[in-house]
């Protein structure tokens, strides 16, 4: 009685909408697509630097295309994505960053805040060099 | 088991994280929304000041690791969401799809940066 | 007139249904009882014949996680209070194939954790005598790892993980936050048989760092992060042996 012969274990299937199945999931999935967004605007900065080769006309072809309506909004869209990216990135950094004073470890608030500190810094510089005409 | 050399897409996934949380966003904001709005003027963004910056070899350096490293974020990030949505089966055909891709991206970066 | 709470309990019971199905209780609701008092009551009181596993009671065992509406807990830790009047669904850990009712088959866990090697191993002849005393350790160096030894096998984080759920080869959160516990202590030496497993493809690299193991864990092991703390120094040794010929022998 009782032998490994008469179990049946039961197995639940995961339907392939298990990252629907909760908030924290689903969010997830959001982080690790954000990356095709990110993607997809390196191939636009292709672009633009292509027609930049091409010489002043197509460049200038390529400035009225960036006024147009569709191409802000998705700009806005790859932005929210982009910023979504880099928060998450910059909230998941302390995990692994783990550092010690002695025996106390550095907060991961503190290494988190540090991130976000030289976001805010690197941002400014590269507005800096860029616009500073 | 065998040791993996997940390592190497790990690790071009892990820099790509890093330089694209830092830098991506105000690309975005500079490009796509100070430039068509006007904000700052059109000095900025006139065609010999911006071909001379980028056709700079430091710029074409950190345009290129910035542009081929995204793609890489995406090849391992897509990867592994196909995979574990249910597309278990075919996980060596996405790998090579994935970061097939991302080399062929990685080539025409090259490419394209260097004609500039 | 008593208040009342609703729990919907998972039953499978093998020797009479091949399906589960779910069965709802109706038991009294104190402000004291957490969602494991509920069951004994239903065991005791109700219907006899329900399977579950409990022991300490207090937070220390590890035995007594379920799923509470979704999410895995310990039952002696999880208030009824913080649920009522709704109703609480309780099911076995997910991941984990059920053996009848609350009860899953642990095997596979057991199975993983004996693998990683969680024991301080010493080089050959360099194990100490007996006479020879402890293996001394400051401070500091025990702080580098005692996060991750907190751990009480309770499962929950295998439970929160989709990557375990849909491919039982992965080797998973608890089990290898254990052995990352052991490869930061500075008595052990034996990282390198170790790396074997945790190197490997159903190692460290199936995670793709939904980071719901750390969320769920009583203990606040986070073994989210020792996956990924892992995956950082098994890539530097990855490239010293590619990169420096005599960079594989190490140690």
């Amino acid at each position: 009685m009782g032998g490994k012969e008469e179990m049946k274990p039961y197995r639940r299937p995961v339907p392939n909408t298990w990252w629907l199945m909760r908030r924290s999931y689903f969010l997830f999935i959001v982080r690790e697509l954000a990356s095709v967004f990110v993607a997809a605007y390196s191939v636009f900065l292709l672009l633009v630097i292509y027609k930049l080769g091409q010489g002043p006309e197509a460049y200038e072809g390529m400035i009225e295309l960036l006024r147009s309506p569709a191409l802000i909004v998705f700009h806005l869209v790859v932005l929210a994505f982009a910023v979504y990216h880099s928060i998450t990135w910059f909230n998941l950094t302390p995990k692994i960053l783990v550092l010690f004073v002695g025996e106390v470890r550095v907060p991961p608030l503190l290494i988190a805040g540090a991130h976000y500190f030289a976001w805010l810094v690197l941002s400014a510089l590269v507005a800096w060099v860029i616009l500073r005409a | 088991m065998s040791k993996s050399n997940e390592p190497i897409w790990w690790s071009l996934f892990a820099a790509g994280g890093v330089v694209s949380a830092f830098f991506v966003p105000i690309l975005i904001i500079i490009i796509g929304i100070v430039l068509p709005f006007g904000l700052v003027g059109d000095e900025p963004f006139v065609y010999e000041r911006i071909h001379g910056a980028v056709s700079h070899p430091v710029t074409k350096l950190l345009l290129f690791f910035l542009i081929v490293l995204t793609f890489f974020i995406w090849a391992h990030r897509f990867r592994y969401t196909l995979v574990h949505m249910g597309l278990h089966k075919a996980r060596s055909v996405i790998s090579v799809f994935c970061y097939g891709s991302a080399i062929v991206g990685t080539i025409l970066t090259a490419i394209i940066l260097w004609q500039i | 007139m008593e208040k009342t709470m609703k729990l919907e309990i998972f039953r499978y019971r093998p020797d009479q249904e091949d399906q589960p199905r779910f069965q709802t209780y109706e038991v009294p609701f104190r402000e004291d009882w957490v969602v494991l008092d509920a069951i004994n009551y239903i065991k005791d009181e109700i219907d006899g014949t329900l399977s579950y596993r409990w022991s300490c009671r207090m937070g220390v065992c590890g035995s007594c996680g379920m799923m509470v509406n979704g999410i895995p807990k310990l039952t002696c830790a999880t208030f009824l209070k913080d649920y009522y009047p709704d109703k609480i669904r309780v099911e076995p850990l997910t991941g984990f194939p059920v053996q009848r009712d609350l009860v899953i088959v642990m095997d596979d866990f057991i199975h993983k954790l004996r693998e990683i090697k969680p024991w301080i191993i010493r080089r050959e002849g360099e194990e100490k005598p007996i006479e020879g005393g402890e293996y001394l350790q400051t401070p500091a160096e025990l702080e580098q790892y005692k996060q991750y030894s907190m751990c009480i096998n309770c499962m929950l984080c295998y439970a929160a993980c989709p990557v375990y759920a849909l491919d039982n080869t992965f080797v998973g959160p608890a089990a290898i936050a254990l052995a990352q516990r052991y490869n930061m202590d500075s008595r052990d030496q034996g990282r390198d048989q170790r790396q074997e497993i945790i190197a490997s493809h159903e190692g460290i690299w199936e995670c793709t760092f939904v980071g719901e193991c750390s969320v769920v864990c009583p203990k606040a092991v986070d073994p989210a992060g020792a996956i990924q703390r892992s995956k950082v120094s098994s890539t530097i040794d990855w490239y010293k042996e590619v990169l420096i010929p005599w960079g594989g022998k190490k140690r």
